[in-house]
């Protein structure tokens, strides 16, 4: 996984700390300290995971080898707006696969990146359970359904100022 | 509900909710305020109603009466003209495909005639936050009749005498899997829900957790009771935001109400139910796998036996169900087991929820009878395929499953026709194809899941789920050779055969299906060189019609790699070697010259 | 015990309840061939993940194969070891299995000696299917002092993470990522020198593929041989005599010190030492330290730490400084044998033999590969230059000495030189998990009571168990000491001395199961207890046969202080004999 360098605050350490102890710092709560932490910062880099192994009292290896197994964790930050792309089967029958190509064209990233400028990461995520708008993509909260290749472009300009 | 007169429901699900529902309910509300009508008419949102294709959908009781693809700025009329004045809106109702006439009644809709909604009963019919809506619907009626008059043995033998088997994939039945756990001597046993769904086309778990949550709560009680466990975990994907909220404030109110937590209903009986969650592992859906992720481990499965029903989470007794099996154990405390098992076929009873999706007119999530054909639910419930294609195949099964073709369409649906059929029940994902679906494509985008998804412990499953994909690559690539395609049954089989959990044993489903009744297919692509569904990029061949072409230079001027050649007024030529298939050229032309191959 | 019946390829067996068809087949002559599988019997340990899929079999009525390693024998069942479906399973899932493994076994260091290569031999592989459109692993590869990661090698038969966290408690590795990008690794794949790796190289010693190998030094120390300008010392440890002779085919426990020696001279070392000689002088060291301690502690000072811990074991040092940073004084300062003997060797010796520092080289073999890293600390330096300068394993030294068509079967006996080669049987248990406690004590109880030993051997520290505990009368002062061997083992002690809860006077920790005898550097064992017994025993029998078999008795010891370090403890002694310790345990852990 790429990762970047991070320097935490005593106070996001604290935070972290907190986090650990509303879980007993019990290490067999290590995928729900995840969630907690990752939900508090945005992504997982590996000075949190560092913080958090040494709370839970477990090897720094095991915290990573957890992380890098669940495609929900993150050692990366997501853009300012995370666009999610259905991959499950309804979407791709209808050409999900498409819109994607068009997304990444357009923001020259792939999937799992960030742009350059930070507003923008590609995720892909499995079924949303919105067939019915096959395909489907969401930025941010908001779901867009029966996408087009050609509404990429647009759906981005409602961002791009933002 | 019965001070109301009317009572306008909701769809809340994600997909509606993806269409702005949360709006027309807001706007109906104010509406009905507007008018002074606030004691007399009712919004309620409730859980998917399972007609997502025409959503988000708009239910008026006590007629019946269903609007379609309501928007928010179509509850002022709903308001003004149904409510007060009691005219339907006619162009927000459903129109009948092949009648072109407009549906007053929900129950005389195809979508909906051969549906029988058990698992799904409360879906779309009460507010999945009220609990009192639930118990109004005989909620919780099943775990006071468990707890006051039954032994654990007797209600495991309701169940058992009911025929319902697991409802997750393997169809395993589940009375037996509960009294094995019963059988188990130790101090803590566990109940799990699994609602890790993950087969990517499937969201029936999802739905029943935000439409009725509380069946859920109900059901894994009373497996508490049965097995002799005191603790409920369940296991949910987090991409579930909305379901997991509901569940939180389900659990909540089943606690204030006594329904959770120590001397159940005034019995000796304690238990309570705590969220897990999972975070994106297809092979969590596995019970090992799922297990160690509850334990805070990376979700690898370990080999059966042991069993989690005799040695799971943190080594205790551990009963696993799926969402699903349990929406359905109420209900059948409620009606009884012959009841139940009156409906179905002789193995396998009761219903099966499937989300139809795909090439089909009706996509949504429906509910049916085991033992219906996939013609009545492919043509009558889903409205036949879109646009007035041809129908190819339906994949069942998710990744785990095959593709099944228009001889097996009359063949009832049950667990074990469809292994009969090469394809299995799964947890109910139903992806319906047409005639410009490439089979060699959709077996490589099971096959690209699969990859993504092996958790990497075993090798034929890390590696050769791999190589399976490389080796449908070769061929949409129009490299393939005749010798690839045996090498992919043979591969196919050693990965079933060698593979240690279910995601392995069954990832070459979709390889060795298509396979096997879309042999030709493939051929056209190894052997021809040929897409004859025209999916596969690399396959297709631009070519410039001489007759048609006027010699505009539009298409060589659109050409990114400059690969058509031809002086003015004169006809144009592509040349193959460089052609990249962009397709910039056929899009350009107004002469209808340039004609894909 | 109740037993069941099967049938295995047309044989009918009986085995107890619970055995394994892999196991039941074993007692039939039947081998079938495994892969991840491990079975440490020493350790109580049988790992048995079934991802390597290569014991299938196929057993009648069962839908598909089933894994041999980790399946249940039941009453009647069938079992087909070696069906044309099991031998083509068993030959593809192997392809694939190949598919992903680079071939460029002529250069390997594992070839020859690799389980991954042996069957691919016995499985007949003679083509890897469609390899030219698969894609293969690639990863970085990582070179610390003591071990070499090459992960385009590695199969993923988790045996080295089992090692690192089951049986060291290290945690160091751990499966990472997920399907095809799935591979053992530290965190964040980072290189192992910044994660928690002690160099214990239990890793090492399991692997069945070139993915772990030990950084090897013969090359260098070949050239460093060739070299007129040097003077090249060696030093050779207790434990690698009792082992480097099954290399040569010799049973396990084969004494071969002599045969070693000539061997070592032949290569053209200089000067051929014993390692045990050092462990005397370590002796000396470390147990005044801890007559000192203890007498303190029982006149009533409140500051003196007990109880005193070992610290000749490198390994288990680099676990303390990593995770049991608050313990760090309790160990004992004294330097390890190897070190003790680089420093005099470049001092005293030097100045005996007139040569220069920077014209010697000191070379120690060992059965460890953390010694390769401790010699590289920067504790162990005068002036950027090396106590100890390299350390080669067992396993190294025997595949030199059969690189220079020697056979060590045919070598006849020789002594080491001195002064630097005389040692006593207490050097000698260095060896064995228990030796350096009991070595102490034979020392320690003559120079505290004043009295000479009616028996030398203290039979209650000697022993396989992982934990072990034993009670020594000093003349009315009962010495209570602690024994573990295998990091895992160390912990529980070490929590119970973190908790305040340990009642020991002194602890001897090593970091491999077995002590030195079963190291990272030693020829493998594959887990199997009678190898280990057997080299303890060899250990043991050269300890009895010894004219002298305790520390202070050995004339050059005696001598050394006399010309040299003055007394134990000295300013002198402390300069070149002691160490201290520093917390490691804050580590940079961004990638380079």
């Amino acid at each position: 996984m790429s990762r970047i360098k991070v320097e935490l605050k005593k106070e996001q350490i604290d935070k972290i700390k907190t986090i650990c102890q509303s879980f007993n710092n019990n290490g067999g709560e290590l995928i729900n300290v995840l969630h907690k932490v990752q939900g508090t910062f945005g992504y997982l880099p590996a000075e949190i995971q560092e913080v958090v192994a040494q709370e839970l009292n477990e090897p720094i290896a095991k915290v990573y080898g957890v992380v890098t197994f669940y495609s929900f964790f993150t050692m990366l930050p997501k853009g300012k707006h995370p666009i999610s792309i259905c991959t499950g089967t309804a979407c791709y029958v209808r050409g999900a696969e498409k819109v994607l190509d068009e997304l990444k064209k357009e923001l020259k990233i792939k999937v799992g990146e960030t742009t350059s400028d930070g507003k923008f990461s590609i995720s892909c995520l499995r079924c949303v359970g919105a067939c019915g708008l096959a395909p489907v993509l969401m930025v941010g909260n908001k779901t867009y359904g029966r996408v087009a290749p050609e509404m990429v472009k647009d759906i981005l300009k409602e961002y791009e100022a933002m | 509900m019965s001070e109301y007169k009317i009572h306008a429901l909701v769809c809340s699900g994600t997909g509606c909710r993806a269409s702005e529902s949360d709006m027309v309910v807001e706007n109906l509300k104010t509406e009905i305020a507007k008018q002074g009508l606030s004691d007399f008419a009712q919004v309620v949102k409730t859980g998917c109603f399972g007609f997502c294709e025409k959503g988000p959908i708009v239910k008026l009781i006590p007629d019946n009466t269903f609007y379609t693809q309501v928007k928010p700025a179509d509850a002022r009329e709903i308001v003004e003209e149904h409510i007060v004045k009691g005219r339907k809106v006619e162009r927000l109702l459903y129109t009948d495909p092949d009648s072109k006439e407009a549906v007053n009644d929900s129950k005389s809709m195809n979508f909906y005639k051969k549906q029988i909604r058990i698992a799904l009963r409360n879906c779309g019919v009460i507010n999945p936050e009220n609990i009192d809506e639930y118990i109004a619907r005989d909620g919780y009626e099943a775990l006071g009749k468990v707890l006051s008059e039954m032994t654990p043995e007797g209600a495991i033998k309701i169940i058992m005498d009911s025929g319902l088997r697991g409802r997750g994939g393997g169809g395993f039945p589940t009375g037996l899997k509960w009294e094995i756990t019963r059988k188990e001597v130790n101090e803590q046993k566990y109940v799990v829900c699994n609602a890790d769904e993950g087969d990517p086309g499937a969201f029936m778990d999802r739905s029943i957790l935000e439409g009725d949550p509380h069946t859920v709560l109900e059901a894994m009680a009373i497996n508490g009771y049965c097995t002799g466990a005191s603790k409920g975990l369940i296991y949910i994907r987090a991409e579930y935001p909305l379901a997991i909220e509901r569940l939180k404030i389900a659990i909540e109110q089943a606690r204030e109400y006594g329904l959770l937590g120590e001397r159940i209903l005034g019995s000796n009986f304690n238990f309570d139910v705590e969220l897990r969650y999972g975070a994106g592992a297809f092979v969590c859906g596995e019970e090992t796998a799922l297990i160690h992720s509850m334990e805070g481990l990376r979700g690898e499965p370990t080999l059966k036996p042991p069993f989690p029903s005799v040695e799971g989470y943190l080594k205790k007794p551990t009963n696993v169900n799926n969402v699903e099996t349990y929406a359905n154990i109420p209900v059948i405390f409620n009606k009884g087991a012959a009841w139940f098992a009156s409906i179905g076929t002789e193995k396998s009873k009761g219903t099966k929820v499937f989300a139809l999706a795909g090439k089909v007119n009706n996509v949504g999530l429906i509910e049916v009878p085991m033992g219906i054909t996939l013609r009545e639910v492919i043509f009558e419930i889903g409205g036949g395929i879109k646009d007035g294609k041809k129908f190819k195949a339906v994949q069942t099964g998710g990744p785990s499953g095959g593709c099944l073709v228009e001889k097996d369409l009359d063949t009832p649906i049950d667990y074990d026709n469809l292994i009969a059929a090469g394809s299995m029940m799964g947890s109910g994902g139903m992806i319906i194809m047409d005639e410009d679906d490439c089979m060699v494509d959709v077996a490589k985008f099971f096959l690209d899941f699969t990859v993504e998804e092996s958790c990497g412990k075993c090798a034929p499953c890390r590696v050769g789920n791999k190589r399976l994909y490389e080796l449908l690559n070769k061929i949409t690539d129009g490299k393939g050779e005749k010798a690839d395609i045996d090498r992919l049954i043979n591969l196919g089989s050693v990965i079933k055969d060698t593979s240690l959990c279910g995601l392995g044993q069954t990832s070459p489903n979709p390889v060795l299906s298509t396979i096997k009744n879309f042999r030709n297919e493939y051929d056209a692509h190894v052997l021809d060189k040929k897409c004859p569904a025209g999916v596969c990029k690399s396959l297709m061949v631009y070519e410039i019609v001489e007759e048609n072409c006027v010699g505009c230079t539009a298409c060589a001027r659109a050409c990114p790699v400059g690969a058509i050649s031809g002086e003015r007024k004169e006809v144009h030529k592509i040349d193959p070697t460089l052609c990249i298939k962009c397709g910039a050229c056929e899009e350009r032309c107004k002469f209808n010259a340039v004609i894909v191959k | 015990m109740e037993t069941i019946k099967l049938t295995i390829d047309n044989q009918v067996v009986e085995v107890p309840k619970g055995t394994t068809i892999y196991k039941a087949a074993k007692q039939l002559e039947i081998d079938i061939p495994v892969l991840c599988y491990m079975d440490l019997k020493a350790l109580g340990i049988e790992h048995k993940p079934g991802g390597c899929r290569i014991c299938s079999v196929e057993v009648e009525g069962r839908r598909n194969l089933a894994p041999s390693c980790s399946t249940e024998a039941t009453e009647g069942m069938v079992v087909k070891t070696h069906s044309m479906r099991v031998m083509n399973a068993r030959k593809t899932v192997m392809e694939l299995i190949l598919s992903d493994h680079p071939k460029d076994c002529l250069v390997c260091a594992k070839s020859g000696n690799c389980d991954l290569q042996d069957l691919s031999v016995k499985l007949g592989i003679r083509d890897i299917p469609n390899q030219d459109i698969a894609e293969m692993s690639t990863y970085r590869k990582d070179f610390s002092p003591s071990i070499i990661r090459e992960l385009d090698k590695c199969i993923m038969c988790r045996r080295c993470e089992t090692m690192c966290n089951q049986v060291q408690s290290v945690g160091a590795l751990s499966a990472v990522n997920r399907g095809f990008q799935a591979v053992v690794a530290p965190a964040f794949e980072m290189d192992l020198e910044h994660s928690t790796c002690t160099y214990c190289g239990q890793c090492v010693a399991v692997c069945p593929t070139g993915a772990l190998t030990e950084h090897d030094h013969t090359n260098k120390l070949i050239e460093d041989l060739a070299n007129p300008a040097k003077t090249v010392v060696v030093q050779t440890a207790p434990a690698v005599r009792a082992a480097l002779g099954e290399e040569f085919g010799m049973e396990a426990g084969t004494l071969v010190t002599g045969q070693m020696v000539t061997a070592l001279r032949q290569l053209g070392f200089d000067y051929v030492f014993d390692t045990d000689w050092a462990a005397d002088l370590t002796i000396m060291e470390e147990g005044t330290e801890l007559l000192d301690r203890l007498t303190r502690h029982l006149n009533g000072d409140k500051d003196v730490k007990l109880p005193i811990l070992t610290s000749c074991c490198p390994g288990w040092v680099n676990f303390f400084e990593q995770q049991f940073t608050d313990l760090l004084d309790i160990p004992s300062s004294a330097r390890s044998p190897q070190q003790m003997f680089g420093a005099i060797a470049k001092t005293y010796f030097a100045d005996q033999i007139k040569k220069k520092r920077e014209d010697m080289v000191v070379v120690s073999i060992m059965p460890c590969l953390a010694k390769k890293y401790e010699c590289q600390r920067d504790e162990f330096k005068v002036d950027g230059n090396p106590d100890v300068d390299y350390s080669i394993s067992t396993r190294e030294l025997a595949a030199l000495i059969k690189r220079a068509n020697m056979d060590l079967k045919k070598m006849p006996q020789s002594d080491f030189d001195n002064p630097l080669g005389e040692s006593t049987g207490a050097g000698v248990i260095f060896g064995a998990t228990g030796g350096v406690i009991e070595a102490a004590v034979r020392t320690a109880y003559e120079v505290y009571t004043k009295k000479k030993l009616a028996k030398v051997d203290f039979e209650q520290i000697r022993g396989m168990e992982g934990i072990r505990s034993a009670e020594v009368d000093l003349d009315g002062f009962t010495l209570k000491i602690g024994i573990a061997h295998g990091l895992g083992n160390a912990r529980k002690l070490l929590e119970d001395v973190r908790a305040g809860k340990s009642e020991y006077h002194a602890i001897e920790i090593m970091a491999c199961p077995g002590g030195c005898i079963g190291g990272g550097g030693q020829p493998l064992h594959h887990g199997d207890l009678s190898v280990l017994k057997k080299r303890t025993e060899a250990i043991y029998r050269e300890d009895a046969g010894k004219p002298i078999r305790k520390s202070h008795e050995n004339p050059y010891i005696t001598k050394i202080y006399e010309e040299f370090l003055g007394k134990p403890m000295s300013e002198k002694a402390h300069h070149l004999l002691h160490t201290h310790y520093t917390d490691k345990s804050k580590k940079i852990i961004y990638l380079k």
